[in-house]
């Protein structure tokens, strides 16, 4: 195996055995970042050199571009975040550099993490390292595709409706979206902030398990964040699902699934019956509303989110050539209309629909009592089981361009990932398996809020016993 | 001819002045150069999130229970979204459908008369901050210092019904919340605004007329000039034939007109949404219980038991209690000293004239209830002068010194001795033949005229009781 290939516990290993230094480890990473990224484009920005400075987790890690760190060109993606260098960072960017991460440099996204292809990005659309003709998923799509090329040992991503998961089933690697309130949100410039989360994409489980106890943890910068004791994640990762009640709903086993996705998910909850699980199915009636009133939450949120983006105190001004109404409207409307790209605007637009003057009743109001309603399903559902399992997406990658102009086929790649944000509950997505063109296919487990170890648990035993975690892209 | 009713509804706006600012570690604090009292969260920089100062709540809890509002024990905000350059988030953090506080009452006299003003709600929100118009090349600089400035809005109900009212209100209001410490309630400063929601409707209609709202009235009396500007403006229009149309007005005080900002198809549709960056969460029920008990006495009730205890006329009990702390010190001198006309006589007269002439409230004098009450004694028992003793005042609060050692170090005490004082009054009358005279003549007036001259020779210190004896016998005797 290729050094760039290592996870980061084998790069502790060797570390602790005196057999690489932290500083050798983030070189070779870096070195071959740079080599690959015309390839992947997984990092809008890549830093010229790193510098190992100790501490106990020294690992090169991927940040995607919507994380603060203070002092880097942070950029959500977007055109409009031109020049913004935050003059802080973010509470999971503290943590990492305490616990001595070694920042490679920014990992792209789409745009203000709208999309599910990484296409949307003003940089220009990441690429999938098992088919650079493919999307690597979004919105942290250049978080797992730099995990998944070995241009990182590990990333950070964050994930709104699916933006880590999805992304991590598409390359191949763990991704993790944790509970709502697991990990702080200081510093994640927000896009629905009752739905984000910042969440690990890593090689394997254990990996996830190591960076999310780097991360998680009551933050008082962040009022949504829950002072809950953060368990010892490690400790959860045992070879043994005996007597885990493992739901699966089938309101996730729906038409439009791949054969060879449903075929690997399948095969999958029988390794969970072969060793000791207890399959039970579940309901969660309101999962087919899940995706719309998602677009309504998440886009109210975001266009009030990204009205500070308005020319005036940071980031991109523009004005044009002639007055047209007054030179602040003209101000705002032209570094709105330059600085934002097509699907921003998109959501922007809906999200200022959805919240106007006669409409919020019959959008926003209604959405918010159906996600009341999902929230329910799961808290009934998870009565009779201790893990929800299903597909992570519904497809494996597409190809760069297939949906870019479909916006709502675009936004299905998303439906089984939504409900987990709309619920609050942690997910993670694991590699199951390929299909017949040798892309990836990924296999979500969801749990109760703030059982992340639940969810290690059983993705750690599948791993260990499958092995799909090995396989590497070649670039 | 029609006649027309006027209805005003006032919302204020009020600058807490705890430590820090509503949602940052920013101090809370005027007077720095522009933008250095900020922070990436005041400022809205991507990523920030707010965190409620929880002092912020507790005070808003005191000024809906000063109004006697029912508290919302539910604490929630919501975002208003507007663009403008002193908002930097674009939106402002405040309280929509579940304001802190809602459903009080302030009571005003008018024209002796009492009336009951409604407030409909009192709510907590955060203060933008400020443009500076034409600083550079025509252009506008901001200064974001005053984001974040907590602030409670509140709302009275459409009740007042004429520029006094108005006035009345806005006075009562100002006088309750300056006793409870939560604010400077300074109109100049800015930390307490007012703008007024204006109509009119014929006499006996039920249904409210098309509202204007007046902004920037900055003064007591801008505010009753604009509202008069205003009643007299829509009267005109209604009475040519035309309608009111309703519009948000900027007053300008130095011309005394008003201009219109923006109408109702500019206005602003806030898109109001809870604010999913705080969580809300439900107030302790002894918490607001605490808080009740915790508030000072009101100055309306001081006002009625300052009558009722003391015996004080209105005039006089109202004047005491616009000062919280010069009404504390009559209590405290009251208890030296019995004769509570007289002590509040001593406060509202010489002691008044001097924190008016140092420009100070009661709390920024240093004046002991002892050495108050030992200058009106000393003036009482003849050692001082009336004149004498309001100078032994001014002294004590200059230099801080004790009233005995002023009257002795300044050789004040007055002199009753009769034998020097027979020799002034003789000097007054030798010097003044025609005053004599006259009072010879009957014209016992004049009387007065030499008491007033003996006075003056002996520089206040005589005792005028004494110098009216000996003038009298004096001249009996001529």
């Amino acid at each position: 195996m290729n050094h760039f290939d290592l996870t980061a516990h084998a790069w502790l290993d060797l570390f602790q055995s005196g057999k690489a230094t932290p500083q050798e480890a983030a070189d070779a990473v870096l070195q071959r970042a740079s080599q690959v990224n015309a390839k992947t484009n997984a990092f809008i920005r890549l830093n010229d050199k790193v510098r190992a400075q100790g501490g106990p987790c020294p690992v090169a890690i991927a940040i995607k571009d919507n994380i603060c760190v203070n002092g880097h060109l942070t950029t959500c993606g977007s055109k409009i975040l031109e020049g913004f260098i935050p003059p802080y960072d973010a509470c999971v960017v503290e943590k990492i550099k305490a616990a001595g991460g070694i920042i490679l440099g920014s990992a792209n996204m789409d745009e203000f993490a709208f999309g599910s292809s990484c296409e949307t990005s003003a940089y220009g659309p990441a690429r999938n390292p098992w088919a650079l003709d493919r999307v690597p998923g979004g919105s942290s799509g250049g978080s797992a595709a730099s995990v998944a090329a070995g241009q990182a040992v590990w990333a950070l991503g964050s994930d709104t409706g699916g933006s880590i998961r999805q992304p991590a089933s598409f390359c191949g690697v763990v991704g993790l979206k944790p509970t709502y309130g697991r990990v702080s949100r200081y510093g994640l410039i927000a896009f629905g902030s009752s739905l984000d989360q910042i969440g690990p994409i890593t090689k394997d489980v254990k990996d996830c398990a190591k960076l999310l106890a780097i991360i998680a943890g009551f933050d008082e910068r962040d009022s949504t964040s829950v002072n809950v004791p953060v368990p010892d994640y490690a400790a959860a990762l045992v070879k043994d699902v005996k007597g885990l009640r493992i739901g699966v709903p089938k309101e996730y086993f729906i038409d439009g699934i791949e054969p060879d996705v449903l075929a690997a998910v399948q095969k999958a909850v029988q390794y969970y019956r072969d060793h000791g699980a207890v399959i039970v199915n579940v309901n969660l009636p309101h999962t087919e509303y899940a995706l719309a009133t998602y677009y309504i939450i998440a886009t109210a949120e975001a266009s009030s989110n990204l009205a500070r983006f308005d020319g005036v105190a940071f980031g991109l001004r523009a004005a044009p050539s002639k007055v047209r109404k007054n030179p602040l409207m003209d101000m705002y409307e032209e570094t709105r209309a330059r600085g934002f790209g097509d699907e921003a605007k998109r959501r922007i637009m809906l999200g200022t629909y959805v919240l106007s003057s006669g409409y919020y009743d019959a959008y926003y109001l209604r959405a918010q009592k159906v996600r009341t309603l999902i929230k329910q399903d799961f808290e009934n559902a998870f009565q009779a089981c201790d893990v929800i399992l299903s597909p992570t997406s519904p497809t494996t990658a597409f190809k760069v361009g297939e949906k870019i102009s479909d916006p709502l086929a675009m936004y299905l790649s998303d439906v089984f990932t939504i409900p987990a944000n709309m619920a609050g509950v942690p997910a993670i997505s694991l590699p199951c398996g390929f299909d017949r063109s040798k892309l990836p296919v990924g296999l979500q487990l969801m749990a109760r809020p703030f059982a992340e170890d639940v969810l290690l648990r059983a993705a750690y035993a599948y791993e260990q016993a499958t092995g799909w975690h090995r396989e590497r892209a070649v670039l | 001819m029609t006649t027309f009713e006027t209805v005003i509804g006032l919302e204020v706006h009020l600058q807490l002045k705890t430590k820090t600012k509503i949602f940052c570690g920013c101090r809370n604090e005027f007077g720095h150069e522009p933008n250095t009292n900020v922070c990436p969260v005041c400022l809205g920089l991507p990523g920030t999130l707010p965190v409620l100062n929880r002092q912020v709540l507790l005070d808003g809890v005191k000024v809906g229970l000063a109004l006697n509002c029912t508290i919302n024990n539910f604490v929630k905000f919501d975002r208003k979204n507007y663009f403008y350059p002193d908002l930097p988030k674009g939106y402002q953090i405040s309280q929509f459908d579940l304001p802190i506080a809602r459903q009080g009452y302030l009571d005003i006299v008018v024209d002796g008369t009492s009336k009951r003003i409604g407030i409909t709600r009192a709510h907590l929100e955060e203060d933008a901050g400020k443009l500076v118009h034409d600083a550079v090349n025509n252009g506008s600089l901001v200064d974001y210092n005053r984001t974040g400035t907590p602030l409670v809005e509140i709302v009275s109900e459409p009740d007042l019904r004429s520029a006094q009212e108005a006035y009345e209100y806005l006075t009562a209001l100002k006088l309750t919340l300056s006793y409870l410490g939560v604010s400077d309630c300074d109109m100049e400063k800015g930390s307490l605004r007012c703008d007024a929601n204006v109509s009119i409707r014929p006499v006996g209609q039920e249904k409210l007329g098309t509202k204007t709202e007046l902004k920037n009235l900055n003064s007591f009396s801008a505010l009753k000039r604009a509202v008069e500007f205003e009643v007299t403006r829509q009267t005109g229009v209604i009475l040519s034939g035309g309608q009111v149309v309703q519009e948000t007005l900027l007053w300008n005080d130095d011309q005394g007109a008003a201009v219109a900002m923006r109408s109702k198809e500019q206005a602003h549709d806030y898109r109001y949404f809870p604010e999913p960056d705080l969580v809300p969460f439900t107030l302790e029920a002894n918490q607001v219980q605490l808080l009740r008990e915790g508030l000072p006495e009101l100055p309306y009730v001081k006002l009625a038991r300052f009558m009722a205890r003391y015996g004080l006329n209105h005039y006089d009990a109202f004047i005491l209690v616009q000062d919280q702390g010069l009404a504390s010190f009559f209590e405290v001198c009251v208890k030296a000293h019995a004769d509570a006309k007289k002590v509040a006589n001593w406060l509202i007269g010489p002691l008044m004239k001097e924190m008016n002439e140092r420009k100070k409230s009661f709390i920024g004098m240093s004046l002991t209830p002892q050495a108050m009450v030992a200058i009106i004694q000393k003036v009482e028992t003849g050692v001082i002068s009336n004149v004498i003793g309001k100078e032994v005042l001014a002294l004590v609060l200059d230099t801080g010194k004790a009233v005995d050692a002023i009257i002795e170090e300044k050789g004040l005490a007055q002199v009753s001795d009769d034998e020097a004082l027979g020799k002034v009054v003789d000097d007054i009358i030798a010097a003044n033949p025609a005053a004599v005279a006259e009072i010879k003549g009957g014209k016992t007036g004049a009387i007065g005229f030499l008491v007033g001259q003996a006075l003056k020779k002996m520089q206040g210190k005589a005792n005028p009781k004494k110098i009216n004896e000996i003038l009298s016998r004096r001249l009996q005797d001529v």
